[in-house]
């Protein structure tokens, strides 16, 4: 039976036929569904999502070396903070097959860079392969599992947005049970003293030739022969678009296992061809290898290595093809830049920080960065997960000394904190920083799609579980000044502001309200309660002030003709924030 | 390749492109069609400009056009549409909701919703305007709006041998059966309509 997969639901159903026991990620955009998916098979795989990746990473490793098959997925800068266990899984190896996906984001749909992954299979010397369809990413885990297993080698499986994100046909197949493989003891393997390491390099290397020979006869990496005039080496989503733009006219090398990369294949391949292209998103990787062997080719001098690559981009930058295309005024188009949901309780909380004067806003990676944009503008920084809070305490050490005039606030969303923002906490205390943390505890995390956390009280397979208390954890680190607050009801924000700037240590305020999408499960209905009707707004009373629209609220328009604002009630959730900055009271709640 | 069709539905993040274009892939899937579908998650989503592509034939490779490409833009949002219509080939069609939702920039009184949108498009290519807001409110749910023009994009590419009901019934929550296929029956009359 044939399915309609995207890529995230293939590696997890391949991972699922694969006998995969354990799972483990952190969400991040575009690899959250995997694990999401492989949650569904609970009798047959334990699927957790982790505070980080790092934690993801070595626990997965834990349970392939407890003799069970296992996989960890992330986006690609989550195999940033994974990196440490990476390298050393280099070294190691494993028990039972062990796979890491990495989902790399070229485009930057939802990241902070364009890294290619790539590099990290070459540099942790593990195996890599690069599936370019849903069929392939699901053919790919069960391959990579057998790999990993014959060769004891970790497997990076590198994908990216459209490979994650595209759905394609996909034949299903069952699973194929695979017996936990003993544990046993093994010093020489796994307890990497540099003694041991040391020793452990040699196995690698050793290892290394042997995957560079599997890799020049896998029929991973095939030739689709048509012609001796173009010759196209391609691999992931870039093999696709070339196909797209080629069709029949080249011939190509598809490479699906990309590290070690079938030198030998490659050199044949080229021999062969009159031109050789190399077609590659983001970095020349491939084309790199390829011109240390002193073969010629067209790559990145002529296809861009900044954003993603589509058909036509690829047709332009090689054959010179342009597309027709109809042409119009585009200038009178206005942006549509994403924004925060009607009813966010991030918007109350912004909205009151924004009004502060003389502040260094450090902010971190959710949907809270949203408040770094017009009309809130309440954010100086937004770098990787959890700088908010390190990066303001460095900062906050030179403005005590140099600076004494400007204020350090940072701001950082409950799953973040939990992922690497209480290190830095720690840090904050530690070194006596006298600046301010907000969590932004809004009970999910929000902007890969509402996934359970270590606070929300649920684990990813919908088990009860401890919710970790914010407040509990931080006053446990150390810090005396905990406040928490209703982020939608501004005199109470406004209150906590004050006592915290007011303050000479640190502090942290937490700002509790659950996202205006998440749907409350039986431990948030005892806390919070929904408002009930929509804000609506009395046109006499209107001054055209624009402070309601000033909150940035997408249910909010202010017509500039008659100087006045309105709210479309289908958008509304009522949650009374603009009611609460009118100076008129011209905002009035009607259906309560 | 050039067997290949390639379907454009853009619109506003909330507005249920996904679900349309999870909908129309299973048609086009049930039908025997190979199919590739590619569409954005994560940040884009929230209230931005979001595009879902879809591209069926006896073989599709990439799942995602550049300009001047497709067969037919579906647009849920006016101002989308002429975002957009860079990627549709000079001879394909135009599908457009007569509905506007203004970006923040708009909201904010920092730029004005552009006039004449739907004229523009009319000039440029073979458009069908659909008020789907106007026939899903009539149908007494305003979010039936997508399906309405799944209905229309359906007749507009000339699909109507679908079992279309199917792939609704498969993809909608069961008390929202029933108002989705008359939201599509809708749809397709819609263009029906527009050919009078």
């Amino acid at each position: 039976m044939k399915k309609l997969l995207t890529g995230n639901e293939a590696v997890a159903l391949g991972a699922y036929e694969a006998g995969v026991h354990f799972a483990a990620a952190y969400p991040g955009t575009p690899s959250t569904e995997i694990l999401e998916n492989l949650a569904n098979y609970k009798d047959e795989v334990i699927a957790e999502w982790a505070p980080n990746e790092k934690v993801a990473l070595e626990s997965a490793l834990g349970a392939s070396i407890a003799g069970a098959r296992s996989l960890a997925a992330m986006k690609h800068v989550g195999l940033n903070v994974a990196a440490d266990p990476l390298f050393t899984i280099g070294y190691t190896g494993i028990n039972g097959g062990m796979v890491v996906v990495t989902a790399d984001d070229p485009g930057l749909h939802s990241s902070q860079n364009e890294q290619d992954n790539r590099y990290y299979a070459k540099h942790a010397k593990v195996a890599m392969v690069e599936p370019s369809n849903s069929q392939e990413a699901k053919d790919m885990v069960i391959k990579a599992m057998e790999i990993s297993e014959k060769f004891d080698t970790l497997v990076l499986m590198r994908m990216t947005t459209r490979v994650c994100h595209s759905k394609s046909l996909v034949e299903v197949g069952e699973r194929k049970e695979v017996p936990i493989k003993p544990y046993k003891k093994d010093l020489s393997k796994y307890y990497v003293a540099p003694a041991v390491a040391k020793q452990l390099h040699v196995v690698v290397e050793e290892r290394l030739k042997r995957l560079e020979e599997f890799s020049n006869e896998t029929d991973l990496n095939y030739v689709i022969w048509n012609t001796d005039k173009i010759g196209v080496i391609s691999s992931g989503i870039a093999f696709e678009y070339a196909r797209e733009v080629f069709g029949d006219n080249a011939s190509y090398l598809k490479l699906g296992f990309t590290y070690p990369l079938p030198m030998k294949k490659i050199k044949e391949f080229a021999e062969k061809v009159e031109t050789l292209y190399v077609v590659e998103e983001l970095e020349p990787y491939i084309e790199e290898h390829i011109r240390a062997q002193g073969i010629e080719c067209i790559g990145k001098d002529k296809i861009p290595n900044i954003w993603e690559l589509n058909p036509e981009i690829v047709a332009v930058s090689l054959l010179e093809e342009k597309p027709e295309i109809i042409e119009y005024d585009k200038s009178k188009i206005a942006n549509r830049p994403p924004t925060l949901c009607a009813g966010c309780p991030h918007r109350g909380f912004f909205y009151g920080l924004s009004k502060r004067k003389n502040v260094m806003i450090t902010g971190d990676i959710g949907c809270y960065t949203l408040g770094g944009a017009a009309p809130l503008n309440a954010m100086d920084t937004t770098i990787c997960m959890g700088a908010s809070i390190s990066l303001g305490h460095g900062a906050n050490k030179i403005f005590e000394k140099y600076n004494k005039g400007m204020k350090v606030v940072s701001v950082i969303g409950d799953s973040t904190f939990f992922h690497t923002g209480i290190n830095s906490l720690i840090d904050v205390v530690y070194n006596k920083s006298n600046m301010i943390t907000c969590i932004l505890d809004n009970r999910v995390t929000s902007m890969t799609g509402q996934q359970d956390n270590p606070g929300t009280g649920y684990t990813l397979q919908g088990e009860v579980t401890e919710a970790i208390d914010i407040e509990d954890l931080v006053k446990a680190i150390g810090v005396k000044h905990v406040r928490t607050v209703n982020p939608l009801k501004l005199d109470e924000l406004n209150e906590a502001f004050d006592w915290a700037f007011s303050l000479d240590e640190p502090s942290v305020i937490i700002s509790r309200w659950p996202c205006a999408l998440k749907k409350l499960t039986e431990i948030d209905k005892e806390e919070f309660k929904r408002p009930k009707g929509k804000c609506t707004v009395d046109v006499e009373k209107c001054i055209g002030c624009r402070r309601c629209v000033n909150t940035g609220c997408p249910a909010i328009y202010f017509d500039r003709e008659n100087k006045k604002s309105s709210i479309d009630d289908v958008q509304c959730v009522g949650c009374e924030l603009c009611m609460q900055v009118c100076p008129t009271k011209a905002i009035f709640k009607v259906g309560e | 390749m050039a067997d290949t069709r390639s379907i454009l539905l853009v619109g506003v993040g909330g507005q249920g492109t996904i679900l349309a274009s999870k909908i129309l892939s299973a048609g086009l899937v049930e039908a025997g069609y190979d199919v590739k579908m590619s569409e954005i998650h994560g940040m884009a989503q929230r209230g931005g400009s979001v595009s879902t592509q879809v591209r069926f034939g006896d073989k599709v490779y990439s799942p995602i056009i550049g300009r001047g490409s497709a067969d037919i833009l579906v647009s849920f949002e006016a101002m989308e549409a002429l975002r957009w219509l860079d990627h549709l080939k000079p001879d394909g069609k135009v599908v457009v909701n007569d509905y506007k939702i203004p970006s923040a920039p708009i909201l904010l009184g920092k730029a004005d919703y552009p006039e004449g949108v739907i004229e523009t498009i009319k000039e440029k290519a073979d458009t069908w305007v659909v008020d789907a807001a106007k026939i899903a409110r009539d149908l007494g749910n305003a979010k039936v709006m997508n399906i309405v023009l799944l209905g229309a994009l359906a007749k507009a590419m000339d699909l109507t041998d679908i079992d279309w009901e199917k792939a609704i019934r498969d993809n909608v929550k069961a008390n929202f059966i029933d108002i989705n296929i008359e939201a599509f029956h809708k749809g397709m009359e819609a263009i029906q309509l527009a050919y009078v």
